[in-house]
């Protein structure tokens, strides 16, 4: 029945089936990449899903000789700024968690110290314009290579390596400051 | 700032340097303090962003990603449909309403002239607005970043 609803003449079932096999393969990346743009999990969930929606949409026009992430970073960049755009200073901002405070060896004079780095660190990041938050989620929290950034972001790799120096030093000066 | 010393920094940090790179981003910091403090700048806050991780949500949440997904795939495409479906109910009935409305002799005329200038006046004003939005969408500010 679902299946009857959700038939569209655009796609064919092979397609359909390639959607679904390729949202299950990134639905971590692009719940990550939303994480980092908007810092909150809520919203995380609903926008990379939205992305996914509009992918599912424009699937016909996707060449399937290149990777779909790219295709689809690109989606969803756009609905996150659009979000930026329509609801400034409304976010919530806890996207982080500290790993040293995941360790049974932490005491709880280290657990709230930690917590606080971890705060302000958050706090450092929403300082950041929004690429070069962007370049510091998708190459320090997302594991990206130079080579991944540079195709999501269509930039040379040397750009990628400079701009992500740069953006790491406007973090260590935010950082740095409300410590 | 040196943008060979940064490409040889981002190297070292991902343990990417050879031989020959190793010994050349030594020399850069031996010779230049400049270079060393900004070094020591970013493997400070390095260390930091490696203390760091984003939350992870719970196995159930990705188990059900993809359904919720899928469900809202299908809403969407019920909501389409219901709102088509309501868009011909309401011309149909509107249509219906009008035809009634001026073939009745007992209506007087002011009010004949009165509802032409307000059913008027409604649809100036939603053609205005559709107008603004149109516009507003073709410039848009990032409209740059397609998809």
């Amino acid at each position: 029945m679902i299946k009857k609803i959700l038939k569209n003449p655009k796609l064919t079932a092979d397609e359909k089936a390639e959607f679904e096999r390729l949202v299950k393969a990134n639905m971590k990346r692009a719940y990550f990449a939303a994480l980092g743009f908007l810092g909150s999990h809520d919203l995380a969930m609903d926008v990379s899903q939205d992305a996914f929606i509009r992918a599912y949409r424009s699937f016909k026009t996707f060449d399937n000789k290149r990777n779909f992430f790219p295709w689809y970073y690109r989606i969803l960049k756009n609905l996150c700024l659009n979000y930026f755009r329509d609801s400034k200073n409304k976010r919530e901002v806890t996207f982080l968690e500290n790993v040293k405070n995941m360790e049974d060896s932490s005491t709880p004079e280290d657990f709230v110290e930690n917590e606080e780095v971890k705060e302000k660190l958050e706090s450092a990041m929403q300082q950041l314009k929004l690429e070069d938050r962007e370049i510091i989620m998708l190459k320090e929290f997302q594991n990206h290579s130079y080579k991944e950034i540079a195709e999501l972001l269509n930039l040379p790799i040397g750009t990628v390596m400079s701009k992500l120096y740069y953006a790491r030093k406007k973090l260590a000066n935010e950082f740095e400051r409300l410590v | 700032m040196n943008e060979r010393f940064i490409i040889l920094m981002e190297k070292f940090f991902e343990n990417e340097l050879d031989e020959k790179e190793k010994l050349e981003f030594d020399s850069l910091l031996l010779n230049d303090h400049l270079l060393k403090k900004e070094f020591e700048e970013q493997k400070r806050i390095k260390e930091v962003l490696d203390k760091m991780k984003l939350k992870n949500p719970s196995k159930e949440f990705w188990d059900g990603y993809w359904t919720s997904l899928y469900n809202k795939l299908e809403r969407g495409i019920a909501w389409i449909a219901i709102s088509i479906g309501a868009l011909i109910l309401i011309a149909y009935g509107s249509i219906q309403a009008v035809n009634q409305f001026f073939a009745d002799k007992q209506t007087p005329l002011i009010v004949q002239i009165g509802t032409v200038a307000l059913v008027f006046g409604i649809i100036v004003l939603i053609f205005s607005v559709v107008r603004e939005k149109y516009f507003t969408s073709k410039h848009d500010k990032y409209k740059e970043i397609q998809r």
